[in-house]
């Protein structure tokens, strides 16, 4: 096994088609009613990948579905006293392998943010880890991206193999598909035959050139450490947010927004206890009983937003901005919110004050 | 799911319940299986997250201390959805608990030292527990003082006990905010009444737990007294799900009250971001 293999463009389809009688696989394609654009979906055969661009979704769901059941319950009723009731739990959860295809550098890089929280603290999201560790990638290697895109401003670049088990180079006539782990070696076969010399020569020079792309300014992060001295700038955060419509969009297709909310449902004698994404940017998040809520407008609500992802996680773990540089919420916003922007002059306009 | 699962309860059983106020109940549960009762531990100030099925969890703290463990005691505020539904449970009942969660109080380095509990109303939950502990070792510790209120007698928790706690040789002193017929002990809010009793700094530690209002007047009044940060430690409370330090709800900044709180002094809360 050479562990390269070459797709010719319209043979995408066979190979995707082979690929998924052996394993459940994603790829972005427009979603049915149109209404994300591109989302990452299960393929079907005759399922037209869209692999020109960036998905308006990100694969996020793929490991972190939008609501996951954590425990089915059972009410037992006593046969003597129907008053009576006893609960049976079960918490079994099926995870079947699956294979994304068509992912992007940032797309995977989002997961490491998850990572950190899901599986690396004291207590273990059984649930994430399990979908995550029988999930494959086989990334796209990308380009210059476009003017929301800015993957090397947090450390990635379009050429950033971190976390894909496979490379995927679009080159003349097809992609040229390349293992980076054992367990992405097992597909490469069934993919195509391997690549001719011309094919690979052609693929390194697109990875080559991918990996020169400087995408976003790299010094962006600098001005992260500036937020704890401008979190009670309410100047500053309110000239940020003062379009803002609280629609939590942003949140909903990052790829590294994880809160997520636990509600209970229940119908007969059954029920379930769900999860499902939340969003810091709705106020209902954090209010309390008596009426207070510590972050009781949108602009403490956008703060720790931006906190959260430059200044609390990289505190919390070791450096790590919990950012992959997409783009999407910039893309998304309806009012056009730039959390570049945002960071950028979190130090800009303190050395103006100083 | 195989391993422990942080999300799945220990199904548990309602042994005893207690109508402390009109909107307060007291729920002393065991868990179902008898090993992990008897293998149960957790510190003072720990809390669980208690389930009533198809309706959620809430997060409640463990209010019995770990020196007694017949049973674990919670006490519930009626005011939404999931205590509304506790309210309703009898002995007998079935429940799920997950516990325990969260830091709780370092009562290892409070030895040799004198104590001072402020609690004001469902706040004295979280110091009963730390305070049932110090008189079960009450030679480790030295003057207790336990300054206690409430909006009326009728709002008082543990009445039953308050004998028990001066047997053991605790300074308590009660408050309610204003005169009652048949009260005979302290009138005034605590924030007063702890002017009035101007416990000394020296040596010594506040525990401060209660409403908001309350807690920022204390503040006020042990600064006057010469308390400093780091002497003085309270429970923080925010809405919380997970529990565990994952779903990102319960956050002050990079820390996360269920995780690294909900105990925390004031030289804490003072490097973290001011979003009480
Ligand atoms: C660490 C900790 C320890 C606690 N210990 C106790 C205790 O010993 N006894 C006790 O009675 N209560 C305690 N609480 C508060 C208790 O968790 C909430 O009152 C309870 O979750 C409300 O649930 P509910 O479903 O009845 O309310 P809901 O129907 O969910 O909500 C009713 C209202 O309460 C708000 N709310 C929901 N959860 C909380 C919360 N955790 N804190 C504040 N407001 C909330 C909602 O926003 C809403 O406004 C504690 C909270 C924390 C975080
Ligand atoms: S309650 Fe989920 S992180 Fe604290």
């Amino acid at each position: 096994m050479s562990g390269k293999a070459f797709i010719p463009r319209d043979s995408l389809g066979a190979a995707l088609d082979r690929l998924s009688k052996k394993i459940e696989v994603w790829v972005p394609a427009m979603s049915e009613e149109g209404r994300w654009g591109v989302e990452f979906l299960p393929y079907r055969p005759g399922m037209r990948p869209v692999l020109d661009r960036q998905s308006t979704l990100s694969p996020k769901r793929v490991v972190f579905p939008q609501m996951e059941t954590l425990l089915r319950f059972e009410y037992i009723k006593d046969p003597d006293d129907p008053a009576k009731v006893k609960f049976r739990l079960d918490d079994g959860q099926e995870v079947k392998p699956q294979f994304v295809f068509g992912a992007r550098p940032c797309d995977v890089r989002g997961f490491f943010t998850f990572d950190r929280v899901f599986t690396e603290g004291p207590f273990v999201d059984g649930y994430y880890r399990n979908r995550r560790a029988s999930t494959l990638f086989a990334t796209l290697v990308c380009g210059e991206g476009d003017a929301a895109c800015f993957c090397s401003s947090v450390g990635s670049g379009p050429a950033d193999q971190a976390g894909s088990d496979l490379w995927v180079t679009p080159v003349d006539g097809g992609y040229v598909v390349e293992a980076l782990s054992e367990r992405g070696r097992e597909y490469v076969a069934l993919l195509g035959d391997a690549p001719s010399e011309l094919q690979e020569a052609a693929a390194r020079k697109v990875q080559e050139e991918a990996a020169q792309q400087q995408v976003g300014d790299p010094d962006l992060v600098k001005s992260a450490p500036s937020f704890r001295g401008r979190f009670e700038d309410l100047d500053y955060w309110r000239s940020m947010v003062s379009q803002c419509l609280g629609c939590g969009v942003c949140t909903y297709v990052c790829p590294t927004c994880y809160c997520f909310t636990i509600t209970d449902e229940g119908k007969d004698l059954k029920g379930e206890r769900l999860r499902s994404w939340d969003s810091c940017m709705f106020a209902q998040y954090t209010s309390e009983a008596s009426g207070h809520n510590p972050r009781p407008t949108k602009l403490e609500r956008y703060r720790n937003r931006v906190g959260h992802k430059f200044s609390y996680f990289p505190e919390k773990y070791d450096g790590m901005i919990a950012c992959c540089g997409c783009g999407r919420c910039i893309r998304s916003c309806p009012v056009s919110i730039d959390i570049r922007k945002v960071v950028q002059e979190l130090k800009e306009k303190a050395n103006a004050c100083a | 799911m195989h391993a422990h699962n942080p999300y799945l309860p220990e199904l548990a059983t309602i042994q005893e319940v207690i109508q402390e106020t009109h909107n307060i109940r007291t729920l002393r549960v065991t868990l179902d299986d008898a090993e992990k009762m008897r293998d149960f531990t957790f510190r003072p100030g720990q809390v669980g997250q208690l389930s009533v099925f198809g309706v959620g969890e809430s997060t409640f703290v463990i209010n019995s201390p770990p020196t007694r463990k017949d049973y674990l005691q919670f006490s519930v505020m009626r005011v939404g959805e999931v205590t509304q539904r506790i309210h309703q449970l009898n002995a007998g009942d079935q429940i799920g608990v997950r516990a325990p969660l969260g830091n709780g109080f370092r009562y290892e380095d409070m030895k040799g030292k004198d104590i001072l509990f402020i609690g004001g109303g469902i706040g004295m939950a979280p110091l009963r527990t730390l305070l049932l502990y110090m008189i079960d070792n009450r030679s480790d510790y030295g003057d207790i003082t336990v300054i206690y209120g409430a909006r009326s007698p009728k709002d008082l928790c543990y009445l039953y006990e308050f004998e028990e706690w001066r047997a053991g040789n605790i300074n308590l002193v009660l408050t309610v905010d204003a005169e009652f017929p048949g009260w005979n002990e302290r009138v005034g809010f605590v924030p007063t009444v702890l002017k009035e009793e101007a416990p000394s700094p020296k040596n010594r530690l506040a525990l401060v737990c209660g409403p908001p209002i309350m807690i920022k007047f204390v503040l006020f009044g042990l600064k006057e007294l010469d308390f400093e940060d780091h002497q003085i430690l309270s429970t923080l409370e925010k809405r919380m799900k997970c529990g565990i330090g994952i779903c990102g709800r319960c956050n002050m900044g990079s820390k996360y009250v269920c995780l690294d709180g909900p105990v925390f002094s004031y030289s804490e809360l003072r490097e973290m971001v001011p979003e009480m």
